[in-house]
């Protein structure tokens, strides 16, 4: 181990704050900002996943909330049938069949779709992807067993040995770890020979095939791992909500997912934290500004105007910043700062 | 001598345009052989259907006596053709040793390795490092590709050609766009790789041309209309009136 850069500082630093505030919200008894920290995490988690595609593939998959959404029904359907009966084979409340299941549809899925998808480059790719994670959507919704539109409530969260997932610090505790994991795994990936291909043909595809690499393979094994880590957040994200709807494989929320990856700075490891925490902090916040100003516009008015449901519209505004004038993120911004 | 790499009758059109027409060809083991041809005369379309990046209308390409003319690029790669681009063609992201590390790693059994950092594999470095000691890019290695020169990106084409161990290495206009001293300097390494490398090159600086190439080929609109020692060339009446002649 060499001396730690600035990022690494900053990474290490953040990943800290993320393991101490948890713990010292609930003891002070405000259990709003755990649940806050464990939505930021498990989103987190899905955003190292797509970051693998986006940021070191050079692969912009807009279909990503499929696999948060395949990941949460692996919960949601076993538990659901272990309550009401029917289909036995899949009827459980067990943690690891569950995640097993998550793990494996959202592999099976993310091979089907990619290879696929993967004959395809560019604006082409990312609208395949979408498609595919429509079809997702629609499929999920048409299931009416499992409530379609309105969706599904899940009774029992997954069962694990040794722990409780009803605990909020203990869920959030899980989450966490499986950040850092999650995190490590990308890490070691990216840097690998694996890695080095990836982001070859990343940079020159051409070069690449030229030299003996047959890249196709190479980015749908790719494909794979980034669809199963999101599936993987997914499992998480159906614990922690206890409620699953086909709204979690829109397209707008690949989208949101796409944004914190490129708020964060693709191609570093802590940018897709960083993006996620940020995303969410600012969704809560402008929510909070944005109601306090229908606040001080109701006398003027005479009613409420509901402005809290419009915070995507400042939101928005600080995207088009970010992308126009923040390259790389703001772990570029870092960068920049750090030479 | 061995023909390496044998073309037999191969034509390719896009449209109406012939780009390559019944084109026949040897390669033998350790030649430098280079094809010349005026602008448009079919030459990258050539070694791009060698590489495998155009699959010709007809005719077979041979390497080492294996009929490849269906095999995909990477394939290719595999058994041992590498080319050099005419326009650069480079992972400008990464530095100079990554770049030339991927031509080493592409020859050293695949790459779904998913745990040792490909920095620190050392042997990969190593020969990495002599290809671009061969070149004269030694001091260059960790800065990034995209901040080097033309010419420093011309020679690192080469490295990687050197790195990847090719049996036979294309080159598509190597001394494009360089000055006369880089191109002499290229002429010179070049012809240290004589009898240890086989080469097809293609080029249109006629001066490296005549001072490397054990044989020469002249390709004019699709076709070869000689083959023969730069001497043979640069005798023959055809090619005179029909390229030298006209420069």
């Amino acid at each position: 181990m060499g001396r730690l850069s600035a990022i690494g500082w900053v990474t290490l630093v953040f990943m800290l704050a993320l393991a101490i505030l948890p713990p010292i919200f609930m003891w002070t008894g405000q259990p709003f900002y755990v649940d806050l920290t464990t939505r930021l995490v498990v989103l987190a988690i899905a955003a190292v996943g797509l970051n693998i595609l986006l940021g070191f593939g050079g692969l912009v998959s807009f279909g990503h909330a499929a696999f948060i959404g395949i990941g949460a029904y692996a919960v949601g359907i076993p538990a659901y049938h272990a309550t009401w009966g029917g289909m036995d084979f899949i009827a459980s409340y067990n943690g690891f069949f569950q995640l097993a299941l998550a793990l494996a549809a959202s592999a099976l899925f993310a091979l089907v779709t990619g290879a696929i998808a993967l004959r395809t480059k560019g604006v082409y790719f990312l609208m395949i992807t979408m498609a595919f994670g429509q079809m997702a959507y629609y499929f999920f919704l048409s299931l009416d067993i499992y409530g379609g539109d309105d969706g599904l409530t899940i009774d029992v969260r997954s069962e694990l040995p040794l722990i409780s997932l009803d605990n909020p610090l203990t869920l959030y505790l899980v989450a966490y770890v499986s950040l850092v994991v999650a995190m490590f795994i990308k890490h070691t990936l990216v840097n690998s020979r694996f890695g080095m291909v990836l982001q070859g043909a990343k940079g020159n595809n051409e070069r690449m095939v030229t030299l003996g690499f047959n890249t196709y393979k190479y980015q749908l094994v790719a494909y794979v791992i980034s669809g199963s880590i999101a599936g993987y957040a997914g499992f998480l994200l159906g614990n922690f909500t206890t409620f699953i709807s086909p709204d979690m494989l829109d397209w707008t929320r690949s989208g949101e997912l796409m944004f914190m990856v490129i708020l964060g700075g693709a191609s570093t490891v802590l940018g897709p934290v960083l993006g996620s925490s940020i995303f969410i902090l600012i969704e809560e916040v402008l929510k909070g500004v944005m109601g306090w100003f229908d606040g001080l516009l109701e006398p003027l008015i005479g009613r409420e105007l509901g402005l809290e449901v419009y915070w995507h519209l400042p939101f928005g505004l600080m995207l088009i910043f970010v992308v126009l004038f923040v390259r790389g993120g703001l772990m570029g911004l870092l960068k920049r700062r750090g030479k | 001598m061995v023909a390496l790499l044998k073309i037999d009758a191969l034509c390719k059109s896009f449209g109406g345009v012939t780009a390559t027409d019944d084109v026949s060809l040897t390669v033998e083991a350790g030649e430098i052989h280079a094809i010349i041809g005026p602008n448009g005369a079919g030459k990258t379309t050539l070694v791009a259907q060698l590489c495998g990046a155009l699959k010709p209308d007809s005719g077979t390409v041979t390497f080492k006596g294996a009929n490849i003319t269906n095999r995909a690029a990477h394939a290719r790669a595999r058994l041992g053709i590498t080319r050099s681009f005419q326009i650069t063609s480079l992972v400008m992201s990464m530095s100079v040793l990554d770049n030339v590390a991927l031509a080493v790693q592409a020859q050293d059994g695949h790459s779904f390795r998913f745990l040792k950092p490909a920095r620190k594999i050392k042997h990969l470095r190593d020969e990495a490092m002599e290809s671009l000691r061969m070149v004269g890019l030694r001091r260059r290695a960790n800065d990034l590709t995209s901040e080097l020169s033309h010419g420093e990106h011309r020679q690192m084409e080469i490295a990687i050609a050197l790195a990847s161990r090719a049996q036979l290495m294309l080159l598509d206009e190597p001394m494009a766009g360089l000055g006369p001293e880089e191109s002499g300097n290229l002429v010179t390494f070049l012809k240290t790789l004589k009898g240890e490398r086989t080469i097809l090159l293609i080029e249109h600086d006629m001066d490296a041309v005549f001072a490397l190439a054990d044989r020469i080929s002249v390709l004019v609109y699709g076709r070869i209309i000689a083959t023969g020692t730069p001497d043979e060339i640069r005798s023959n009446d055809d090619v005179r009136h029909a390229y030298l002649g006209e420069e």
